[in-house]
C-alpha cells in the first residue's frame, strides 16, 4: 500500500562520532575522547548526566553499552573508559585518533547529584567501577560549595590496576575530598594500603543521617559495601548503586538486561538500594 | 456490547470468499491458517479454499496430532505453533546497513520494510489479546520499534471466535477469550449445524465495516446471535486447563528461592520452544556483520531465548548458568515482572507452550505446585507470610 513515509524514531540507528584522542589508563583499557562526527548541535548531541551510558558500535565489529566516564562540564564532547574484555571492546581500544565510531543514547538512570545536595557524599568504586563514578565526582567537585564531606573508597585489585592515578592524586592533594584507594594485593614497592574497600568503612567517622553513597563496582563489591553502609545506620534509599547486564538495545525491547521487575538499561543501571536490595540477595536473577 | 451485537450481520460459508476479494482488492495480503506438513500453520492465503476445511487437532502437553472432523469447518481447530508475531515482529529483521566513506567514517541508513499490509484472518481472542501485550512492548510512548510499528498500523484483523477448546487451553484464566468484544476489525463466529454453514459478523472498527459492506451479508437475527452465544459456552465448557491468577504476582515474587525450580532444573531441556512458540516473547539479539569487502556492514535483529547461557552473558560468564535460573527468568517474567513492566500479564492463556515444550511441562500445573509449596511452607513457619515484592 502507497504510504506516505511515517517519521517514526529509529532507536536503534548509532551516530557517527569522531575519535578526538585516546590514552591507555591501565593495561588494557583506553579512554577515548569523541565528538559528534557531523555537524550540528555537538553540545546537545553531547548532554548527559553523570551515570548514564551509551552503545557504542565499532563498524561491523558489534554494539557494546559503555559509560560515559568524562566530566560532564566538558560540553561538545564525551569520554568513555573502555577494558578490552571480548571482541568489541578489542576493536574499540584499538581505535586511532580520527577513526569513527557509532553512538547511540545517552541512555538510563542517572547518579542523584541534584537530589544529595547538602549532604555528605561517599563514593565507592570497585576495579573498572570507577569510571561510571567519575562523572559524579566531577559534578561533585565543579559544585563543591553545594555538599558536605566528599570522601571516596576506591579498590582495586593491584596496584597497576588503579584507574585515574594523576587524577587521584590530584584531587587528594587539593583537600576538597577524602580520598583512600585500597588494592587487593601488592608488591613490596607499594606503600598504600592492602584490603577490600568496606575496610575503609571500620571506625570511619560517618553521620548516618546526612550521607548518601554512590557505589559502582563488582556485584559483589556492591553488595558487601551496601551491607556495611547499612550496618553503619545508613538507609537503603540513600544507598545507590550501578547495575551491569547484557544490553542489545537500551530502549526496554530486547530483553537481555531485566533484573526482575527492572529493564537495567532505562529503570537503571543507577538504582537505590531499596529498590533492588530484595533481588541482591537471590543468585542469577 | 449490545451495540455490537445489534449490527451484527451473517456471511453464509459460500460468501466468505468475498471476505478474500474485498481484502486482496484493498492490497491486503491474506494471512491465515492452512494444513502444511501435517500442521496447522499460519500462511500467505489465496482464498477460502486454502482454510483448513474439515481438519481440527489433539492438543495436550507435548501432543500435537492433526484430525479429520466429521464436518466441513473451515476454522473447526484451535491453535498451531505459529502465532502472527513473526508477521508483525519478524524472527530475523534487517535493522539498517552502513558503508564506509572514503574520508574513513560511515554512513548508515534504516533499512525499508517491504513488506506490504497483512490481513490476518482467524485470529483467536488470546493471540488477539498477545498482538496487544506486544503492542505494549514495541509501541510504548517512550520507544517505539519503527518495524512493528509500521506493520501493525497497517494490518487488518480478522478475529474468529472460538466455538471449541483445546485441552491445553486456558484463556478463561487469563481473561483472553474464548470471545473478543473488540480491537479487531472484523470478528467471525463460524456457526455449522445440521441446516447451516454461517459466520456472524460483527464490525470493530471503521475499515471493518468499509470491508463488511463489500461483502454479501444479511442481518443477524436472533437465532444467529444465539447460535454464536452458544459457540462461546460451548468453547468456556471445554477449557482443558485453568491457571489461578489469584495474587500470582505476589506469589511468584515470592518464590524465587522455591524449591520448586530445582524440579523443573531435571525436565527442562532449555531448548527454548516455549519462547519461539510463545505469542508474546519478545526478547532479541542482534548480529552486526559485513560483507567480505569489510566495507559494507549490516545489523540484524533475530529472536532470542531466554533459555540460552549467551541471552545474559557478561564478561566473565552468564548471569543465569543454571537451567533452573532461567526457567524461573521465564516463568517469573511471563506471570509476574511483566505486570510492572507492562501493565499486563505476558500470558494470554493459548497453551502453545504446554503443546509444543518437547517434555510437556505445563506451566498451569507448576504455578499450582509452586502454590502449594509455598503454602506447605508458610504452614510449616505457622503463619502466612507475606511477601516481598518489588512493585513500588
Amino acid at each position: 500500500m502507497a504510504q506516505p513515509a511515517e517519521q517514526l524514531p529509529r532507536p536503534m540507528l548509532p551516530t557517527p562520532f569522531r575519535v578526538l584522542e585516546t590514552w591507555e589508563e591501565i593495561p588494557g583499557c583506553m579512554s577515548l575522547r569523541v565528538e559528534p562526527a557531523g555537524t550540528g548541535d555537538a553540545a546537545g548531541a553531547c548532554a548527559f548526566a553523570p551515570g548514564q551510558f551509551y552503545m557504542i558500535y565499532v563498524f561491523g565489529q558489534g554494539e557494546v553499552p559503555i559509560s560515559i566516564s568524562g566530566d560532564p562540564a566538558r560540553t561538545g564532547e564525551l569520554t568513555f573508559t573502555v577494558m578490552a574484555v571480548g571482541t568489541v571492546t578489542d576493536a574499540l581500544c584499538a581505535v586511532q585518533p580520527g577513526g569513527i565510531i557509532g553512538l547511540r543514547g545517552p541512555f538510563g538512570s542517572v547518579w542523584p547529584v541534584d537530589e544529595i545536595e547538602g549532604r555528605d557524599v561517599i563514593v565507592m568504586g570497585g576495579g573498572l567501577g570507577l569510571a561510571p563514578l567519575r562523572p559524579a565526582v566531577y559534578h561533585l567537585l565543579n559544585h563543591r560549595d553545594r555538599y558536605g564531606d566528599l570522601t571516596l573508597l576506591y579498590g582495586a585489585r593491584q596496584p597497576r590496576t588503579i584507574l585515574y592515578t594523576d587524577q587521584l592524586a590530584g584531587w587528594s592533594a587539593n583537600d576538597s575530598i577524602d580520598i583512600n584507594v585500597t588494592v587487593d594485593n601488592a608488591g613490596r614497592d607499594w606503600t598504600g594500603k592492602v584490603g577490600v574497600v568496606t575496610d575503609f568503612l571500620n571506625w570511619r567517622r560517618l553521620d548516618p543521617d546526612r550521607t548518601s553513597a554512590l557505589i559502582c563496582g563488582p556485584e559483589i563489591m556492591m553488595r558487601f559495601s551496601a551491607y556495611a553502609l547499612l550496618d553503619r545506620g545508613v538507609a537503603a534509599e540513600n544507598i545507590h548503586i550501578s547495575m551491569e547486564r547484557n544490553m542489545k538495545c537500551g530502549v526496554r525491547m530486547c530483553g537481555r538486561c531485566q533484573y526482575g521487575p527492572f529493564f537495567v538499561c532505562d529503570d537503571g543501571p543507577v538504582f537505590s538500594f531499596d529498590r533492588v536490595q530484595h533481588l541482591f540477595r537471590i543468585r542469577e536473577v | 456490547m449490545t451495540a455490537t451485537t445489534n449490527k451484527a450481520g451473517v456471511i453464509s460459508r459460500d460468501s466468505l470468499e468475498g471476505l478474500f476479494d474485498a481484502l486482496i482488492a484493498r492490497d491486503y495480503v491474506p494471512v491465515g491458517p492452512t494444513v502444511r506438513e501435517g500442521v496447522i500453520v499460519l500462511d500467505e492465503l489465496r482464498g477460502v479454499d486454502d482454510l483448513p476445511e474439515g481438519w481440527t487437532e489433539d492438543q495436550d502437553a507435548a501432543t500435537y496430532r492433526l484430525m479429520r472432523r466429521a464436518d466441513a469447518a473451515l476454522f473447526g481447530f484451535n491453535n498451531g505453533q505459529h502465532a502472527w508475531k513473526p508477521y508483525l515482529f519478524p524472527p530475523k529483521a534487517k535493522l539498517w546497513e552502513a558503508e564506509k566513506t572514503p574520508d574513513g567514517g560511515f554512513s548508515m541508513r534504516e533499512t525499508p520494510d517491504a513488506a506490504k499490509a497483512f490481513a490476518f484472518i482467524g485470529v483467536r481472542p488470546c493471540d488477539l489479546h498477545a498482538i496487544q501485550v506486544q503492542d505494549a512492548v514495541f509501541m510504548a510512548e517512550q520507544n517505539t520499534d519503527p518495524l512493528y510499528a509500521r506493520r501493525r498500523r497497517k494490518a487488518f484483523t480478522v478475529v474468529i471466535q472460538c466455538g471449541q477448546a483445546a485441552k491445553t487451553c486456558f484463556c478463561t484464566s487469563m481473561d483472553t477469550g474464548p470471545r473478543a468484544d473488540g480491537g479487531f476489525d472484523l470478528a467471525l463466529t463460524e456457526i455449522l449445524d445440521a441446516d447451516r454453514h454461517s459466520f456472524v459478523v460483527e464490525a470493530g472498527s471503521a475499515a471493518g465495516a468499509s470491508v463488511l459492506a463489500e461483502i454479501p451479508h444479511s442481518e443477524a437475527r436472533p437465532d444467529d446471535l444465539a447460535a454464536a452465544e452458544a459457540c462461546t459456552k460451548r468453547a468456556v465448557d471445554q477449557m482443558g486447563r485453568t491457571l489461578d491468577t489469584t495474587g500470582v504476582k505476589d506469589l511468584l515474587y515470592g518464590s524465587y528461592e522455591s524449591r520448586r525450580w530445582a524440579d523443573l532444573e531435571r525436565r527442562c531441556l532449555a531448548c527454548g520452544n516455549c519462547t519461539m512458540v510463545c505469542p508474546t516473547c519478545f526478547c532479541t539479539t542482534v548480529e552486526d556483520v559485513t560483507d567480505l569487502s569489510g566495507t559494507h556492514a549490516e545489523r540484524w535483529r533475530h529472536w532470542e531465548s531466554c533459555y540460552t547461557t549467551d541471552f545474559s552473558y557478561i564478561h566473565g560468564g552468564s548471569v543465569r548458568p543454571t537451567i533452573r535460573s532461567r526457567y524461573r527468568q521465564w516463568l517469573v517474567h511471563k506471570l509476574a515482572t511483566w505486570q510492572d513492566q507492562f501493565g499486563t500479564s505476558g500470558c494470554v492463556g493459548c497453551g502453545r507452550c504446554i503443546t509444543w515444550c518437547p517434555v510437556g511441562i505445563d506451566l498451569t500445573e507448576e504455578v499450582r505446585l509452586i502454590r502449594d509449596s509455598e503454602r506447605k511452607k508458610d504452614a510449616a513457619d505457622g503463619h502466612v507470610q507475606e511477601h516481598p515484592h518489588a512493585s513500588d
